[in-house]
C-alpha cells in the first residue's frame, strides 16, 4: 500500500510541476510577445490613455519575474483592478480581465464551461458504448468477416475529421431528412429534454470520432489477453467462449479503457473546439475561437491554461486509475 | 545472386538474421498487405495531383484565384449560375458560391497546401523528436531530467488549442501556410516522438555494439549519427508515416476555424467553413472538399498502419510473408548440383563409399 501512495503522490507532485511549468511558458509566450503587448491586450480601438491603464494593470514595467508573480498572485488570491474610475476585485482564481468586453476571464470561462461540459460528457457515454462494444465485437470474431469489416470502419473513424462528419451528419439529418431541427444550446435547468436533443448531434459527431480510438484499443487489448497461455487452459477446462471474452479478456483491458478515458475527457473539454463552433455551440471552445479572432489576449490565455490544467489533471488521473485498475504498474 | 550467397551461408545456422535487406524485405511486407498497396497508391496520386497542380489548372484553362462575378447569381447571395454549380466545360466541377472562383483548381491547389503543410509538419517533428530524444537517451541525469520534463510538458499540451493560441499573436506578415505548419509541428507530435525515441535509445544505449563503440572512444555525436540512428530508423519511419495523417486533420481543422491558411490561398479545410450555407444550391462545394479530406487522410492512414505492420516483426510475422528465404531454399533444390550434396548424400553415397573401402 505504502509503494500505491508513494505512487500516487509522485504523481501528483509531477501533475503540479507540470502546471507549473505549462503556466510559465504560456505567459512568458503570449506576454513577452514582438510588439507592444499592451496595444494587443487592450486590442486594436484603444486610446493611448487606455493602452497606458492596461500596461500599469499588466505591470509592464517590472522585469519579468514580478510580472509572472502578479499574475499568479492573482490566480491563487485574487486581484484589485483600477478601472479608471472605480477599482475593481477579481476574486480569487483570477485570470485577468477582458479589455475588450469587460468581463473577467474567470465569468467567461464559468459560463462557457458548462456547454462543453454537457457536450463532453454526453458524448462519452456514447462513445464508450459504441467503442467497447465495438472492440468486444471485433475480438470476438477475430478472423472472420465482421471483425474486417469493423477494423475498416474504426480506421474510417480515426481518419475522418470531426467537422466532416459533422458537416454530413447535420446536413442529413437537419437538412435533408428534417428528422432534427439545427442544433441550438438550451440549458439543461431550462429544459432536459431539449437540452438532450439539440446535443444529440453534437453528441454523435464527437463520439463516433472517439469511439475508433477506444475500439482499436478494447480490440487489440482482448487480443493480447487471448492469446495468454491462462485462457488456454481456461479453454482446455471447458469454459465457454462467452465467459472468457467476458470475464477474462473484457477484464484486462478495462484499466487501459479507464486510462483512455480520463486522458479524452481531459483533452475534449478544450478540444471539442471544431465540434463546438460547427454546432454553434457557446463554450469554451468557441469562445476561445472568437477571442483569437479578435487577439483578446486575456480570454486565450485563461482558456489555454484552463485547458491545459484540465489535459494535466486528466493525465494524472489516467495513470492514479491505471494503476487502480492494475497494480502492476506501481512496482515499475 | 548475392542473395542467394547470403542465403547459402546462413542456411545451415539457426540464426534470425535475415538474409535479405531491410529495405526489401520492407517492401515485401508491405506488398502483402492489399489495402496498403491501393492506400500507397491512392497517396501517390494525390501527391502527382498536387505536384502537377498548375498543368492541371492549364489544362482547364483556370487558376485558382480568379473571381468570376457573371457566374453567380448576385441576386441570391452569390449562388453559382447552371446546374451542379455551375459545372461547364470551362469550369469542370462548378464554382465557388460568392466568388466564382473556379473549384477544380482550388481542389488541386488545396492539396498542395494540404500535402505541403503536413509533409513540412512532419519533417519538423521527426528532426525535433529525434534531436530531443537521443539527447535525453544519450545525456547525463541532469540533462535527461531537463529535457524529459520539457517533452512531457508538451505532450500534455491541447494542441486544437495552443495552435489557435498561438495563431492568434503571431504577426501576419510571416508567410501563413509555413507558420501554420510550425506551430502544429511544434505545438504536437515532436514530443510523443522524443518520448518514443529516448526509451529506444535508453535500449540501444546497452548494446553490445554501442558498447563497443564507446569503448572504442568513440565521440558521443559520432556514436548518435552512426550507431543509434540507423537503430531508431524502424520506429522513426512508423511514427513519422502515422504523423502526417493528423497533420493534415490538424491543418483542415485550423482552416476550417478561420485561422489557419488565409484566403486566397485555397485550402481544403478553409472550403468547409462555409459549405453548410451552401449546400442546396452547390453540394459540391461540400462534398468534394469532404471528400478529398477524407479519402487523403484516410489512404493516408491505411498506408501508416501498413507501414507499421511491415517494420514490426511481430505483427508482419502474421502476414506469412517470410524473408524470401524458403523460396531461394526452394528454387535451389530445383537445381541439380546444389540438391545432390544435400539430399543425396548421406542416403545414397554412404553404401557406396564404404564399398571400396
Amino acid at each position: 500500500m505504502n509503494g500505491f501512495t508513494g505512487f500516487v503522490l509522485r504523481r501528483v507532485i509531477g501533475a503540479v510541476v507540470t502546471l507549473f511549468a505549462l503556466s510559465v511558458i504560456i505567459y512568458v509566450v503570449f506576454y513577452v510577445t514582438p510588439g507592444n503587448v499592451a496595444q494587443i491586450t487592450c486590442g486594436p480601438r484603444c486610446s493611448p490613455a487606455q493602452v497606458h491603464q492596461v500596461a500599469q494593470q499588466l505591470h509592464l514595467d517590472d522585469p519579468l519575474y514580478v510580472r509572472y508573480g502578479h499574475f499568479l498572485q492573482g490566480i491563487f488570491a485574487g486581484q484589485d483592478y483600477s478601472t479608471g474610475t472605480s477599482v475593481e476585485h477579481c476574486a480569487a482564481p483570477c485570470l485577468g480581465q477582458s479589455y475588450q468586453t469587460g468581463r473577467q476571464v474567470t465569468d467567461v470561462i464559468w459560463t462557457k464551461l458548462p456547454v462543453s461540459v454537457s457536450l463532453v460528457l454526453g458524448a462519452m457515454v456514447i462513445w464508450l458504448v459504441l467503442g467497447i462494444g465495438t472492440g468486444v465485437l471485433s475480438a470476438w470474431r477475430r478472423g472472420r468477416f465482421t471483425e474486417r469489416a469493423l477494423t475498416a470502419v474504426t480506421l474510417a473513424g480515426t481518419a475522418t475529421p470531426v467537422f466532416v462528419i459533422g458537416l454530413v451528419l447535420m446536413i442529413v439529418v437537419c437538412g435533408e431528412l428534417r428528422l432534427l431541427p439545427f442544433p441550438q444550446y438550451v440549458n439543461l435547468t431550462d429544459d432536459p429534454e431539449q437540452w438532450a436533443w439539440n446535443l444529440l448531434l453534437p453528441w454523435l459527431s464527437l463520439a463516433l470520432i472517439e469511439a475508433a480510438g477506444f475500439a482499436r484499443l478494447t480490440r487489440a487489448s482482448m487480443l493480447e489477453t487471448l492469446a495468454e497461455d491462462h485462457i488456454r487452459t481456461f479453454r482446455a477446462y471447458g469454459v465457454g467462449e462467452r465467459a472468457i471474452i467476458v470475464r477474462h479478456a473484457l477484464r484486462g483491458a478495462t484499466a487501459s479503457v479507464i486510462a483512455l478515458n480520463a486522458v479524452t475527457v481531459g483533452s475534449a473539454v478544450g478540444g471539442a473546439v471544431l465540434t463546438e463552433t460547427l454546432f454553434g455551440l457557446p463554450g469554451i471552445g468557441q469562445e476561445l475561437v472568437h477571442a483569437v479572432k479578435v487577439v483578446d489576449l486575456p480570454v486565450v490565455v485563461g482558456m489555454v491554461l484552463v485547458t491545459g490544467f484540465f489535459v494535466v489533471l486528466a493525465n494524472a488521473l489516467a495513470d492514479v486509475l491505471y494503476a487502480v485498475a492494475d497494480r502492476r504498474v506501481v512496482l515499475a | 545472386m548475392s542473395e542467394a550467397l547470403a542465403v547459402v551461408e546462413t542456411a545451415g545456422t539457426d540464426t534470425t538474421v535475415p538474409a535479405v535487406s531491410g529495405a526489401r524485405q520492407f517492401w515485401r511486407r508491405l506488398r502483402a498487405q492489399r489495402a496498403a498497396l491501393v492506400a500507397a497508391a491512392v497517396v501517390a496520386l494525390l501527391v502527382l495531383v498536387a505536384l502537377a497542380a498548375p498543368l492541371l489548372t492549364a489544362l482547364e484553362g483556370q487558376d485558382p484565384t480568379t473571381y468570376h462575378p457573371a457566374l453567380i447569381d448576385s441576386a441570391r447571395g452569390g449562388v453559382p449560375l447552371g446546374s451542379f454549380g455551375g459545372v461547364s466545360a470551362e469550369h469542370w466541377l462548378g464554382v465557388e458560391p460568392q466568388t466564382g472562383r473556379d473549384m477544380f483548381a482550388r481542389l488541386v491547389y488545396g492539396a498542395r497546401v494540404s500535402l505541403g503543410v503536413s509533409l513540412g509538419a512532419t519533417v519538423v517533428q521527426v528532426a525535433v523528436g529525434i534531436a530531443m530524444g537521443v539527447a535525453a537517451g544519450l545525456g547525463n541525469r541532469w540533462v535527461d531530467l531537463v529535457l524529459s520534463r520539457i517533452t512531457d510538458i508538451f505532450v500534455s499540451m491541447p494542441l486544437m488549442i495552443m495552435a489557435l493560441a498561438l495563431l492568434a499573436i503571431v504577426p501576419n506578415t510571416f508567410p501563413r501556410p509555413v507558420l501554420v505548419a510550425l506551430i502544429i509541428a511544434l505545438v504536437a507530435g515532436w514530443s510523443t516522438m522524443a518520448k518514443m525515441v529516448r526509451a529506444q535509445t535508453l535500449t540501444l544505449k546497452n548494446l553490445d555494439y554501442v558498447a563497443a563503440a564507446r569503448l572504442s572512444g568513440w565521440k558521443t555525436w559520432r556514436i548518435a549519427v552512426r550507431e543509434l540512428l540507423p537503430g531508431l530508423a524502424a520506429p522513426g519511419i512508423t511514427y513519422a508515416a502515422l504523423l502526417i495523417p493528423s497533420n493534415i486533420s490538424a491543418e483542415a481543422a485550423l482552416s476550417f476555424l478561420g485561422v489557419g491558411v488565409k484566403p486566397p490561398t485555397p485550402s481544403w479545410g478553409q472550403m468547409l467553413t462555409s459549405a453548410d450555407v451552401w449546400y442546396q444550391a452547390a453540394p459540391q462545394y461540400l462534398l468534394l472538399p469532404a471528400a478529398a479530406l477524407f479519402v487523403t487522410v484516410f489512404a493516408l492512414t491505411v498506408l501508416g498502419d501498413g507501414v507499421r505492420v511491415a517494420l514490426d516483426p511481430r505483427a508482419a510475422s502474421r502476414l506469412r510473408v517470410g524473408t524470401g528465404r524458403r523460396r531461394e531454399n526452394r528454387a535451389r533444390a530445383a537445381v541439380p548440383e546444389n540438391a545432390l550434396p544435400e539430399k543425396a548424400l548421406p542416403v545414397k553415397s554412404l553404401p557406396e563409399k564404404e564399398g571400396p573401402a
